[in-house]
């Protein structure tokens, strides 16, 4: 119905395909299964939430996709490409996909500045100078205007958070990939970062591979929420969200919103429970 | 100029430093002096007290032997006029820098090694820990026979003093860097030098502040010692050997005034040392100033 739907013809980089990721860590005793065939498909320029019980194995099919962990089996393809599969089972990392750490990755040595462009100046897309004017803008466009010489350390958590995602769209990425990027904050410098990041999202149309384990951070965000089994991790459902983008805080007062709550959360909980009393048994 | 200084008088903290150094030093003289308005027999029926318990009374310390403040005072400008006590300073000085140099050219890059390369690490670090824990002053004779001269012998053993801790810390430091550093440089395209000096480098550079500031004051302790066991290494004039032979050569001369002046000397040298290596530190890692 509008532009920003996902799969409007304007946006035909980052469509993600996982397909049947099978992923076991080779401990001492046991091997354990953290991703168990996995198959979900990403369209270019989704938002796509992924949601699931603490330990379920997120972080590590969000590692496979970036390329900082082998697969066991399977295949992940971006664009046709494959990333990894079972001849090359650990994709090169690149910053096609750059990933939003659970607790932040900005160089703490590097100013916000320096922090911004050090994609295009590593990767020699832009000379220093040009890095330079189009980090400010961008900065300044995503409301961090006045913070581009302090160092991370400085500004407040929320704020490291939109440095670290201007830092990952400077590469000019065709997938972001967040591993609960918003887990440290307090609620309410939450919902103002959901907002401003749906802003960066309208402004520059990436695919988005969001982790979480809040329910209504997903629904409020996401064209697709894929709610996961407790540990191996696979879709157990996939939820369409059908409220129009672009969203704004009224949403989460909407009757629909709180139907699509209501559907999902059973799911969810149930998964939890699982997670919960997988652990009492364990330990 | 003028900001730093008012702030400083009227901190707190400064002022109880004040108070407490001047207590002390009065407290110190008072000691001294008990021996003067003190009479001695005040103390047989302690002492004797003592010695029916079965305590000898010649073991019992006794604070009227230390020289004053105020007699260390004079005997220290007395030798502000030496060339020798200068001298001593000098050459403590240049020993102490000589082996704290080396030991941060050759230190740093081991650690750096040791941390990036597994077979580096393989090879060097066995050895390396092995010798570890042999205090530097075990070395003394050892390195005397070994090197040339005096000279460069407690040179050795001061640069052996500041470089296991430089190379622990180092290691410790590039090894605690967290993987999201070098995951996010990976990402956006960084090759392995590129890491090497972006992440790396950076990242380890406040264990290495770290390491040179407790290495700078073991540098202090080992040359010290070293040139009292050494003989100071200069044998045409006395005063010649560094601060720690000052110290010892006052001792057996007798002049325990100067005993003290080459205490508080060596004080005043790793004090000002460690403040220079603070402010150094401070300056080439200015993102921990802020928190
Ligand atoms: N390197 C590893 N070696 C062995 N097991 C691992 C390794 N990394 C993760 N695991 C295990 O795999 C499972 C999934 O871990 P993962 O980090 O992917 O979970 P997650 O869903 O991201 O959890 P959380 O919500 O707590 O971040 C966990 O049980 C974890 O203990
Ligand atoms: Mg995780």
């Amino acid at each position: 119905m509008d532009m920003h739907q996902p799969g409007a013809a304007a946006l035909t980089r980052g469509r993600i395909l996982i397909e049947d990721v099978v992923k076991t860590y080779p401990t001492e005793g046991a091997a354990v299964m953290a991703v168990d065939h996995c198959s979900l498909e990403i369209e270019a320029g989704e938002i796509c939430m992924i949601v699931g019980p603490s330990g379920c194995g997120k972080t590590t099919l969000l590692n496979a996709i970036a390329g900082f962990h082998a697969i066991t089996s399977g295949r992940i393809v971006m664009d046709g490409e494959t990333l990894c599969s079972a001849e090359k089972p650990k994709a090169e990392p690149g910053p096609d996909r750059i990933v939003v750490f659970q607790n932040g990755a900005l160089f703490p040595w590097k100013n916000n500045l320096e922090n911004v462009i050090f994609g295009p100046v590593m990767q020699g897309k832009l000379a220093r100078k040009q890095a330079i004017d189009k980090g400010r803008a961008m900065m300044a466009d995503a409301g961090l205007a006045g913070v581009e010489r302090n160092y991370p350390g400085e500004v407040s958590s929320g704020m490291r958070r939109r440095v670290e995602i201007v830092r990952a769209l400077m590469n000019d990425p065709k997938a972001l990939l967040l591993d609960e990027p918003y887990r440290a904050l307090d609620s309410l410098t939450k919902s103002v970062m959901h907002e401003a990041l749906l802003e960066i999202y309208y402004k520059n149309k990436v695919t988005i591979f969001f982790i979480t384990h809040d329910l209504e951070e997903a629904i409020f965000l996401g064209h697709k929420v894929a709610i996961m089994t407790t540990r191996p991790c696979r879709p157990k459902k996939v939820l369409t969200v059908d409220i129009a983008h672009p969203r704004d805080y009224s949403v989460l007062t909407t009757k629909r919103f709180r139907e699509l709550i209501e559907e999902t959360s059973e799911a969810v909980h149930e998964e939890a429970l699982k997670a919960f009393q997988a652990g009492e048994r364990e330990g | 100029m003028r900001k730093p200084l008012r702030s400083l008088l009227s901190s707190p903290v400064f002022w109880r430093g004040a108070v407490s150094i001047v207590a002390f030093v009065i407290l110190w003289e008072l000691g001294a002096r008990s021996k003067q308005w003190m009479a001695p027999e005040l103390f047989v029926p302690l002492k004797e007290m003592l010695g029916a318990m079965g305590f000898k009374k010649d073991y019992l310390p006794w604070i009227g032997v230390v020289p004053a403040p105020s007699t260390v005072l004079i005997a220290w400008i007395a030798v502000l006029g030496q060339g020798g006590y200068w001298q001593s300073w000098y050459m403590s000085l240049f020993r102490v820098m000589s082996g704290f140099v080396a030991a941060m050219l050759i230190g740093i890059p081991f650690g750096l090694l040791l941390a990036v390369s597994r077979t580096a690490q393989g090879i060097g670090f066995p050895v390396f820990e092995v010798l570890r824990p042999i205090p530097p002053l075990a070395w003394v004779p050892a390195s005397i026979i070994f090197w040339p001269t005096q000279e460069l012998a407690i040179s050795f053993v001061t640069f052996l003093g500041a470089f296991y801790t430089i190379v622990i810390n180092v290691l410790g430091g590039a090894r605690s860097i967290d993987l999201h550093y070098f995951q996010a440089a990976q990402s956006m395209g960084s090759s392995q030098w590129d890491i090497f000096r972006r992440v790396i480098l950076p990242g380890t550079l406040p264990s290495i502040v770290v390491g040179s500031a407790v290495g700078m004051g073991i540098t202090w302790e080992v040359v010290v010692a070293a040139e009292m066991i050494s003989g100071g290494g200069s044998q045409q004039s006395g005063a010649g050997g560094g601060l720690g032979f000052f110290i010892w050569s006052s001792y057996v001369g007798g002049s325990y005034e100067q005993i003290v002046v080459g205490m508080i000397s060596i004080g005043i040298a790793g004090f000002a040392s460690s403040e220079l290596l603070r402010w150094l530190g401070r300056y080439v890692t200015p993102w921990l100033r802020v928190r």
